[in-house]
């Protein structure tokens, strides 16, 4: 009886063994998110690396709210600053400016770790989500402005 | 938009109106769009405090009571017709129609006045008066309606959950609900499905130094119908101007201390 129970251990001991060798090499093989660095080497983000890695919410969120509230408006620190540095066209095979991946793909450089990392943010649904040298308005046309006429002069009558 | 049934809450305001009003013998009594009422009881002269000069702020420097932002707008100078302002101000904040007049946000209208007995008429443009006690932001009930130290009245967007408590509340119908989904947004108005907007004196411009969009439209268009400026010194251009010619509050009998003022209502 003894003897059994013993190769039964020693059984689930070997498959205990074998599973996490399995896992061991599974987590290996898990591709780690491409995340794209600005292209100009000269460039320095507004922390190290690593701090940024694990903390850069707390400063976008604390700049979030003295911006909002106090006005205080340094650029580096901002949103829109992480995006001018941090988002760039892709480079064509041609070696020519492309498009600039969309915040829904994790080719954009904040999705790039928060699909791989199963982090939600809502930033986007309101902050461009590119430079704005980047992006081209054309439609403040005059049709618009003839629609915004219309629309937005609203008439009224004075009583006495 | 029905407009049978806003006469009836026009009708009520109007005797509301006419009782709290006894004080002026020249109260008129202003619709100015469906749901909107402006009254004009007397000629306020604005507040004007302790002066501070209009010096720029550093860009890390928190905004102050030091100042007031506010605006002086002269109707008679205001062409009718002209939709300077209201272009600049899509423009800035890139704000654009669905074609659907009753919900597309508007930060700034055009309202033109046409008084039934004399035919005088005259044209301004309308948009937040950043009051000093704001109903929006009394009546917020996340805090996302805030009057900043320096005046100016704002909605923070994080914080918004988009009741709407605050659109209800405004007297000059100033604010809007963004109702659908927006791209390529601009760095002055970061804006998004679901939450409310109004005029933000363009805050963006304003924190480094600059003047709104609409104003420096409106001098563009060499109608200087517009002064933006520091109502809290006493030597700002506003402030002068205001001294020498005076300027009403839309609505004053709410005792709202507005940041805009009108002459020649
Ligand atoms: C509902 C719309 C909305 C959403 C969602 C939103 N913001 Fe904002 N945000 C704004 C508005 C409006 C401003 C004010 C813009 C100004 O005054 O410059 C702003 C300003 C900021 C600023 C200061 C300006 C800048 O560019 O640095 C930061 C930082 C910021 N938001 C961060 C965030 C972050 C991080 C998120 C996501 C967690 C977020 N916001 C989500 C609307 C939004
Ligand atoms: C002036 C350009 C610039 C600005 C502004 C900037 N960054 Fe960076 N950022 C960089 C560069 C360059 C690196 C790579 C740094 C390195 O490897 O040392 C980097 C690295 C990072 C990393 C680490 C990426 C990795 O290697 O895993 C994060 C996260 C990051 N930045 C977030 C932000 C956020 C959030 C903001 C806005 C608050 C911001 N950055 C502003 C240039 C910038
Ligand atoms: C190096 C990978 C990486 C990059 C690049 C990165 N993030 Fe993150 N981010 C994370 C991780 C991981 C978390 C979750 C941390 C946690 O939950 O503790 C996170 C969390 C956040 C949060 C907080 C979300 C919440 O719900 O609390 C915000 C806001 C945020 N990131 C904004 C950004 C923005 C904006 C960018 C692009 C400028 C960006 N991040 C780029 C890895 C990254």
């Amino acid at each position: 009886m003894i003897k059994l129970l013993r190769l039964l251990f020693v059984f689930t001991g070997f498959i205990l063994v074998s599973t996490s060798a399995l896992l061991g090499t599974a987590v290996a093989d898990t591709p780690f998110p491409t995340v794209h660095l600005p292209a100009d080497e000269s460039l320095k983000c507004i922390q190290p690396a690593d701090e940024m890695r694990r903390n850069h919410m707390n400063y976008i969120m604390h700049q979030r709210d003295i911006t909002v509230h106090d006005g205080i408006r340094t650029e580096p620190d901002s949103l829109s600053g992480c995006i001018d540095c941090h988002v760039e066209p892709r480079v064509e095979s041609s070696g020519k400016e492309g498009e600039i991946a969309s915040f829904k793909s994790n080719e954009h450089f904040c999705t790039s770790c928060h699909q791989y990392a199963a982090v939600q943010i809502d930033c986007f649904q309101c902050h461009a989500d590119r430079p704005q040298k980047y992006i081209k308005r054309s439609y403040h046309t005059s049709s618009l402005k003839n629609q915004l006429q219309q629309a937005m002069t609203a008439t009224a009558e004075v009583e006495q | 938009m029905k407009d049978s049934n806003y006469s009836k809450v026009n009708n009520s305001r109007r005797a509301f109106l006419s009782k709290t009003a006894i004080a002026s013998s020249s109260a008129v009594t202003i619709a100015i769009a469906p749901g909107v009422l402006l009254s004009e009881v007397h000629a306020q002269t604005a507040h004007a405090s302790q002066g501070a000069s209009i010096s720029t702020k550093a860009d890390d420097e928190a905004v102050s009571s030091k100042n007031r932002w506010g605006m002086l707008i002269d109707t008679a100078k205001c062409a009718s017709g002209c939709t300077g302002c209201v272009d600049a101000c899509n423009e800035e904040h890139g704000l654009v129609g669905n074609n659907r007049p009753e919900t597309d946000t508007q930060y700034i209208r055009k309202v033109h006045l046409k008084n039934k007995t004399t035919g005088h008429e005259l044209s301004l443009p309308l948009m937040c008066q950043h009051c000093e006690t704001a109903p929006c932001v009394d009546v917020c009930p996340t805090g996302a309606s805030f009057t900043r130290k320096d005046g100016i009245v704002l909605v923070d967007k994080h914080i918004c959950i988009g009741c709407r408590y605050c659109m209800m509340a405004c007297p000059y119908k100033a604010r809007s609900l963004v109702h659908e989904k927006v791209t390529n947004q601009t760095l002055s108005s970061p804006r998004g499905k679901g939450t409310v907007e109004s005029c933000t004196m363009c805050v963006t411009r304003v924190d480094k130094g600059g003047i709104p969009a609409c104003v420096e439209a409106c001098t563009a268009e060499n109608h200087n119908a517009m002064i933006f400026g520091d109502l809290n010194d006493p030597d700002s251009a506003i402030s002068i101007e205001l001294k020498n010619r005076g300027g009403k509050q839309l609505r004053p009998d709410l005792a709202l201390n507005t940041g805009v003022r009108y002459q020649g209502l």
